[in-house]
C-alpha cells in the first residue's frame, strides 16, 4: 500500500479538496432551490456561511501542525487554498447578511456595524482577511519578502479570534455558548501548539 | 378629528388575503371537522378544536396567516433544545394528558383547573395575531382560545395582586432541553395584572383550528400579540397572583437585554437584533425586504393606554 504522503501529492488530490471546499456552499444553495432549509432560509444560509468560514479558518490553522506531527510535508500544498477559501466564505458571509438582512443599504449597513458590536467584530474580522488573501500569490511573496510576507500573515491568529468573538458576542443574547465553545477549544488547541513551540525555541 | 398616523398602521394590499383563500380555507376547516381528517392521511393528533371568530377589537388581522408548516416547525421552546427544529422533533414525549394547572396567590379562589375544565370555563374564539420575535423575525398566527380575563374574573383577585406570574412545565422526563444550562428552569414570565386582564391577552388551547400542538407549548399557553414572543409562556402549570413584579427567566440570565416590559417597540434596540424591521417568515421569498415593525406589534391603538406616560426605553 501507498504511503498517506504519497496519495497527498497525487495529481487528483488537490482538485478533489478543491470540491470538497465547495460542497457546504453547493449543499446550501441546493438548500435555497429546494426549499430545505427551514422556514428562515435567509438566516440558515446567512448563520451556515459563517459557520464555514470559521471552520475553513480552523482547518487552514490545523494545517502546518498536522503537517509536523504527522510528518506529511505535502499538507503545505493546501494551506493557501484552504485560507482562500475561508476568505471566500466569509465574503460570502457578508454579502448574504448585506444582501437579506440589509437589503444592501449601505447606509443601513454602516449604521449597523457602528451600532451593534458583534456585527463590528465580525466586519473586522473579514476586513483582517483582506490583506492576507491580497498577497497570497506567489509573485506577492516575492515581493514582500518571506519574513515580511509570514509577519503580515501572523494577522490569521488575531482576525480568527475576533471572529470567535463574533460567534460568541451572537450566542451570548441567548445565553447558549456550546458551539462557540467546540470552536474555542479547537482554536486553543491550535494556536497552543504554536505557542509551545516559540516557547520552546526561544527558551 | 385628528387621527395619528401610528395609530393605524396602514396594511399593504398584498397582506390581504383574497376573500376565496379565507373562505376555502373555512371550508377545509369545516371539512376536517367533519371527521375527514383519516381519510386525508392526517396525523389523528391534530384534533380539531371548534371557535367562533372573535369579536375582541383588533383580535382579528388581516394579514395573511403564515403556514401551519413554518409555525410548527420553526419554534423556541428550549425545553424541548435551542435549535428551532428541535422542538417539532422532540417534543412528542410531551405528556398533556393528564394536565392542571394551579391558580393561587393573591385571589380569593384558588384552585387546581383540571384541562377539561379549563377548556369549558369560556367560549373558544379564534384569533389571528401577529406574533414579533425578538429576534427579528414575525409570523401570523390563527390561536384558539379566550381572553385570560375571563379566568382571572373567576378566581377574584385581592387588591394585593398587582401582577401575575406564569410557571410553565419542567419535567427532566418530558423535556430533554432542561439538560441544557443555558436558562434556570422552570420558565417563568410575568404580566402586570392590567396587562393581563386586557382583552387581548390570550389564554390558548389551539392554532389553526386544531389543540394546540405540543411544540408550540400544549396544552395550553400564553399568547401575548404585543409582546416579543418570549412573553408568551408555554405549556402552563401554575398562575400566581402576586404583589412585587416577578422576574422572568430571560430577565434573570439576561437583565440589561430582556427587560419586564419586553413591549414590540422599533424604537428601542436590542443589542443583537435590530427592532426597526423584521423578516415575515413565510411565502415572501429569500429576497424579500424586511418590513418595518409596528409600535406594540401594530397594537398601540388597543394597548397603548396601559402604557400612558411611561418612559418605554427605561421600562423596556
Amino acid at each position: 500500500m501507498k504511503p498517506l504522503s504519497s496519495w497527498l501529492l497525487h495529481p487528483a488530490a488537490k482538485p478533489l479538496v478543491f470540491l470538497l471546499c465547495l460542497a457546504p456552499l453547493a449543499s446550501l444553495v441546493w438548500g435555497v432551490v429546494a426549499n430545505t432549509l427551514g422556514a428562515n432560509p435567509a438566516e440558515a444560509l446567512i448563520r451556515g456561511l459563517g459557520d464555514w468560514t470559521l471552520r475553513l479558518l480552523c482547518l487552514t490553522l490545523a494545517i502546518t501542525p498536522l503537517r509536523q506531527a504527522l510528518g506529511l510535508p505535502a499538507l503545505a500544498r493546501w494551506r493557501r487554498m484552504l485560507g482562500l477559501f475561508a476568505f471566500f466564505y466569509g465574503c460570502l458571509h457578508l454579502l448574504a447578511y448585506a444582501w437579506l438582512d440589509m437589503g444592501l443599504d449601505l447606509g443601513e449597513i454602516a449604521r449597523d456595524i457602528a451600532k451593534r458590536p458583534f456585527i463590528l467584530m465580525g466586519f473586522l474580522a473579514w476586513a483582517l482577511m483582506i490583506p492576507l488573501a491580497a498577497t497570497s500569490f506567489n509573485r506577492a511573496i516575492r515581493a514582500l519578502g518571506g519574513a515580511r510576507w509570514q509577519a503580515l500573515h501572523r494577522l490569521v491568529y488575531v482576525l480568527v479570534l475576533i471572529g470567535l468573538a463574533h460567534f460568541i458576542w451572537l450566542r451570548a443574547g441567548k445565553n447558549n455558548f456550546a458551539e462557540p465553545a467546540v470552536y474555542g477549544v479547537v482554536l486553543a488547541l491550535l494556536l497552543g501548539w504554536r505557542l509551545r513551540r516559540r516557547l520552546s525555541k526561544t527558551g | 378629528m385628528y387621527f395619528h398616523p401610528e395609530r393605524f398602521p396602514r396594511i399593504a394590499t398584498s397582506d390581504i388575503t383574497p376573500r376565496s383563500l379565507y373562505e376555502g380555507r373555512r371550508d377545509w376547516l369545516k371539512l376536517m371537522a367533519g371527521g375527514a381528517l383519516a381519510g386525508l392521511g392526517l396525523d389523528p393528533a391534530q384534533a380539531n378544536l371548534a371557535a367562533v371568530k372573535s369579536a375582541v377589537p383588533g383580535a382579528l388581522t388581516m394579514e395573511k396567516p403564515t403556514s401551519r408548516k413554518d409555525a410548527t416547525s420553526y419554534n423556541n421552546f428550549y425545553e424541548f433544545g435551542t435549535d428551532k427544529a428541535e422542538p417539532a422533533q422532540r417534543a412528542h414525549t410531551l405528556k398533556t394528558s393528564p394536565w392542571s394547572v394551579a391558580v393561587e396567590g393573591e385571589i380569593a379562589k384558588p384552585g387546581v383547573y383540571d384541562l377539561d375544565s379549563l377548556l369549558k370555563l369560556s367560549p373558544m374564539e379564534e384569533r389571528i395575531y401577529r406574533l414579533r420575535c425578538v429576534e427579528g423575525w414575525s409570523m401570523v398566527i390563527p390561536w384558539i382560545g379566550y381572553s385570560l380575563a375571563e379566568l382571572i374574573k373567576k378566581v377574584e383577585p385581592t387588591s394585593k395582586a398587582k401582577f401575575v406570574e406564569f410557571v410553565t412545565l419542567a419535567d427532566k422526563a418530558q423535556m430533554p432541553g432542561l439538560r441544557s444550562g443555558v436558562l434556570d428552569w422552570p420558565y417563568v414570565e410575568g404580566l402586570r395584572i392590567d396587562e393581563a386582564m386586557h382583552p387581548l391577552t390570550l389564554l390558548g388551547f389551539g392554532m389553526y383550528g386544531d389543540v394546540m400542538p405540543k411544540q408550540n407549548g400544549a396544552p395550553v399557553r400564553l399568547v401575548v400579540p404585543w409582546k416579543y414572543g418570549f412573553k408568551s409562556a408555554k405549556s402552563l402549570v401554575k398562575i400566581r397572583f402576586v404583589e412585587k413584579q416577578p422576574v422572568s427567566s430571560w430577565t434573570r440570565v439576561l437583565p440589561q437585554e430582556y427587560g419586564f416590559y419586553s413591549n414590540v417597540n422599533p424604537q428601542v434596540d436590542h443589542p443583537r437584533w435590530s427592532q426597526a424591521t423584521e423578516r415575515r417568515i413565510g411565502d415572501d421569498g429569500l429576497l424579500a425586504k424586511r418590513r418595518p415593525t409596528l409600535m406594540f406589534n401594530g397594537y398601540e391603538a388597543q394597548v397603548g393606554q396601559l402604557y400612558a406616560g411611561m418612559d418605554l426605553k427605561r421600562n423596556f
